[in-house]
């Protein structure tokens, strides 16, 4: 006999097979991460995401008999009452396909019923398999200003508390060997010898050779010193900047009358959809509601999505109150700032070309990205809204800024998609 | 002195205890029981290993696919959520015999499993006639390890999605890919892989033949009729990946090879269904009798030997007929060890319905050279016609059902009384038979000089018929296998009337 402890053998064995799982299944996981997406909140959606996927594209098919017709005879056990030629009624359910053709041959797995979890990783990654944020690393190094401390080697000067005692030390060991600095057990020796000779009497010469170095040991000691300011040597620390970890998103909608519940609810999706996209690249996300009619104000989520309002479309008063609020609270240099906005197009005849500019001049450089999504049929009816007519543009001058349309649920995530698809390398 | 024979006291093991406990048990294994059995390996593994030895249907290494990834989601699920808790050990047919410890077992769980899968399941396979038959224990691990390798070598040369594509087709119909009525030899995977591979290098070269006889050419074999070209070809043949692997048109050779690794596979899979009652309860009753006989020697204490009883009681726990998961169909584990423990009864105390019932054994004196007589020679199906008691009825308090389509009731037309015995002892057996079980589908006809249509036809039981959308798939996967159209008929058994058909093409290249 022997005893093999396996418990060190690598594991994982069957990471590659769960992928191959994944893989196959990544229609239904994207199905059924849609389906995720239409319930919850914003700040909810990708978080112990329980996604379940059924079984079609896993079915394992094989040749397998039921019973349809006739007659068969099935044992049991566990009789409490029946005697022979009792009738019972037929179970709910029980026939033919039932559990009854398939249990004895213990193989009636439940293929059509299998489910299983996914981690939050798995989850976002096929749901936004082949997307990307556009210019993500680059602006992330040219934009962010926070600088974090490094270690990098040594210096000779610093503050006391960052002494490397190690290090400092073999340098004074250095220094007091090559300077030849007596030890302190020879200088010992000596003086015991010395006091020994003054005893006894009977060697002067030796003594007074003995005297003379001991002096000059002394003298080197004290003119070397154990420890010298030389010695001393600091950890060096560097600032280096280091991309920031956090992102902010605005999301800007206009609640004026013409905004319909449907398009609200389509905005609703997009901004979504988009968290939990920024969710997936960085540690930390705020999010910001701005809504806005004739005047814009900041808002929760609940009053964002759910509270009406009448009144006409002011869209720059929007814009303005994104660029205090940006000012105020997330400073461009330490946030990557993303903004969502929302509206059915419609805006006041003078304030377009407003909100144009201060989209070109003062938003869009700010900003990692803009998107702006049109909600509704409008433009089906109308040709360009008078907000599209103004955004193209400057859409086609700065590639920070995105805009779609979308007039139905089930376009949302293509128009989600077709905002950040990969763009092919220049 | 008596604190001396203890082997270990408490939960905790460590190797020297299992040592001590293995020796213990062996000594008792085959002085006492006179077990015969493989060499024993035993491993220590942790529960995410344990998740891994499941997917792979026990076995220590497999080649990669989905399904494995599929049934590891599934265990790993039900068990995190804690729907099941994990077995206690896993033991392979191998040789030396590889049994899987949780590092999680109390040192009373190590020696019981120890005593249940090193012996009590060892012996069954070294034993056993089917396992004899139908499995090499000593060249497995070997071929499972080829196995692997070939299939990443195929992986790597024509990609993995083209790889899938013919394990899919090929899991599909591993449950034909056996050699029912040809099973006496034995079969040695290593020899017969290097055998197959000459024939089949020959049957291609007997396949060129045929690619001329194409219209066009000098037709010599056109001429041929139809029972010629079956008998040429061996049909009809059930063993349908057998099949596929040596006549297909269309496969490349590496194809063939994948396919035949299935086969090769499943067949070692064949026998474990077939025997599971007769095996879990040898095990179970094994493990009961050594347990039970290190208890009375001093060697575990009393602490330890309830520990035992529980855990024994739990496993064999039968839930009545209207009891959830009380189905038809038996815990192996409680109808194998209330069969093994009523056998022991019969040889050394019988009554007078046992004399009755079994003259052959009933008071002979040796109840173990009985057991091992019955582990050696039957399997489930045999085993129940020939052993169950009219006391194990009793016992579990079987009753039979009568289905019957065309009636509205179900009729309770046996119970466990005299005249009710051998009936029940008839249905539960036949609920144990393979072949009443497996569809028995067919290659009849297949016209290679022709259209190359392939025919199979499934020989139906009165009432039973091809569930249509998985046998639809199945036959997809056929199609894909075959390369052109393939066709299925259902037929009538008695009749000859074709009940049912189905068709299939092959997907556009």
């Amino acid at each position: 006999m022997e005893i093999i402890d396996r418990r060190r053998n690598p594991h994982g064995k069957n990471l590659e097979n769960r992928q191959r799982v994944l893989a196959r299944a990544r229609a239904a996981v994207a199905r059924a991460a849609r389906a995720a997406i239409d319930q919850g909140t914003l700040r909810e959606v990708g978080h112990d995401q329980t996604v379940t996927i059924p079984a079609d594209s896993l079915n394992e098919p094989s040749f397998h008999t039921v019973f349809t017709k006739g007659q068969r005879h099935i044992v049991f056990s566990g009789n409490k009452e029946f005697s022979t030629g009792d009738r019972l009624t037929r179970p709910p359910g029980g026939q033919g396909n039932g559990g009854a053709g398939e249990g004895g041959q213990g193989n009636g797995d439940g293929q059509d019923g299998f489910r299983f979890v996914l981690t939050r990783d798995e989850f976002l990654d096929l749901f936004f398999e082949d997307l990307e944020l556009p210019d993500l690393v680059k602006s992330q190094i040219v934009a962010t200003e926070t600088m974090a401390p490094q270690r990098t080697g040594l210096s000779v000067d610093g503050s006391p508390s960052q002494i490397d005692m190690a290090r400092s030390m073999r340098q004074s060991m250095a220094r007091r060997i090559g300077l030849k600095r007596p030890k302190t057990p020879e200088i010992v020796a000596m003086e015991e010898e010395i006091a020994l000779l003054e005893k006894s009497r009977d060697n002067p010469e030796r003594l007074r050779a003995l005297k003379d170095s001991l002096a000059t040991a002394l003298m080197r000691q004290r003119r070397i010193p154990w420890i010298d300011p030389v010695d001393l040597r600091y950890r060096r620390f560097t600032q280096v900047p280091k991309p920031s970890a956090r992102a902010v998103m605005f999301c800007l909608m206009d609640v004026s009358g013409s905004m319909s519940e449907p398009m609200k609810d389509l905005a609703k999706r997009f901004f979504l959809l988009l968290h939990v996209f920024l969710e997936r690249r960085y540690k930390h996300v705020d999010l910001v509601f701005i809504r806005h009619t004739e005047t814009a104000e900041e808002v929760d989520e609940n009053t964002f999505f759910t509270d009406p309002r009448t009144g006409g479309t002011v869209v720059s008063s929007a814009l303005a109150e994104f660029l205090k609020i940006q000012k105020q609270r997330y400073p461009q240099d330490s946030w990557n700032i993303y903004v969502a906005q929302a509206s059915d197009g419609d805006n006041s005849g003078s304030d377009t070309q407003k909100s144009t500019a201060m989209l070109e001049n003062d938003i869009l450089p700010v900003v990692q990205y803009f998107a702006y999504i049109e909600v509704g049929t409008m433009a089906v009816i109308r040709g360009d809204t008078d907000l599209w007519r103004g955004y193209s543009p400057v859409a086609q001058r700065d590639s920070k800024l995105a805009m779609s349309r979308v007039s139905d649920r089930r376009d949302i995530f293509s128009v989600f998609r077709q905002l950040f698809a990969r763009k092919v390398a220049a | 002195m008596t604190e001396n024979r203890l082997l270990y006291e408490g939960a905790d093991w460590d190797f020297s205890i299992i040592q001590r406990s293995y020796d213990a048990i062996e000594k008792i294994a085959c002085e006492e029981l006179g077990l015969e059995v493989y060499p024993n390996r035993i491993e220590i593994i942790t529960a995410e290993q344990m998740l891994d030895v499941y997917t792979a249907h026990g076995m220590p290494l497999t080649y990669r696919h989905w399904s494995y990834g599929k049934r590891f989601l599934q265990h790993e699920s039900s068990y995190k959520r804690g729907y099941s808790s994990l077995a206690y050990e896993v033991v392979i047919n191998s040789n030396p015999c590889i049994s899987y410890l949780m590092e999680e077992n109390t040192a009373t769980m190590q020696a019981l499993v120890i005593a249940h899968a090193a012996f009590g399941h060892n012996h069954f396979f070294r034993n056993n006639h089917l396992f004899r038959q139908w499995t090499e224990a000593s060249a497995i691990i070997d071929y499972l390890e080829f196995a692997r390798g070939y299939i990443a070598t195929c992986e790597d040369q024509h990609g993995a999605a083209a790889v899938e594509r013919v394990i899919d087709a090929a899991h599909a119909l591993s449950r034909h890919g056996v050699h029912r009525h040809g099973g006496a030899r034995p079969l040695n995977l290593k020899l017969d892989q290097k055998r197959e591979r000459e024939r089949r290098e020959h049957d291609e070269r007997m396949f060129d033949d045929l690619w001329r006889t194409v219209p066009g050419s000098k037709p010599k074999h056109t001429s041929d009729s139809a029972t010629e070209r079956r008998r040429r070809l061996g049909l009809p043949e059930e063993n349908l990946l057998y099949f596929i692997e040596k006549v297909a048109p269309r496969l490349q050779s590496w194809q063939r090879e994948i396919i035949r690794i299935v086969r090769l596979i499943a067949q070692y899979f064949y026998p474990q269904p077939q025997a599971k009652l007769m095996n879990e309860g040898c095990a179970t009753w094994v493990h009961q009798r050594i347990m039970q006989r290190l208890h009375e020697t001093g060697q575990i204490n009393d602490a330890a030997f309830l520990e035992v009883l529980h855990s024994t009681s739990n496993v064999i726990y039968q839930p009545d007929f209207d009891r959830p998961g009380g189905g038809p169909g038996f815990n192996p584990y409680a109808l194998g060890y209330a069969m093994m423990s009523d056998i022991e009864r019969v040889c050394a105390d019988p009554t007078e319905e046992d004399r009755r019932w079994f003259p052959d054994i009933a008071g002979n004196g040796d109840p173990i050279g009985t057991l091992r007589y019955a582990w050696a020679n039957f399997r489930d199906e045999s085993f129940v016609l020939q052993y169950l008691s009219p006391a194990v009825i009793r016992q579990f308090r079987m009753f039979r059902l009568l289905d019957d389509t065309s009636d509205s009731a179900l009729v309770v037309d046996a119970i466990h009384d005299d005249a009710g015995y051998r009936a029940v002892r008839r249905s539960l057996a036949a609920s144990y038979d393979p072949a009443l079980h497996d569809a028995d589908v067919q290659v009849v006809d297949v016209d290679l000089a022709g259209d190359r249509k392939l025919l199979l036809q499934h020989r139906t039981k009165p009432g039973e018929l091809l569930s249509t959308r998985d046998a639809e798939a199945t036959l997809r996967h056929i199609a894909f296998l075959w390369g052109y159209e393939v066709r299925l008929q259902e037929v009538d058994t008695a009749t000859e009337a074709i009940l049912s058909t189905h068709t299939a093409n092959p997907p556009p290249a």
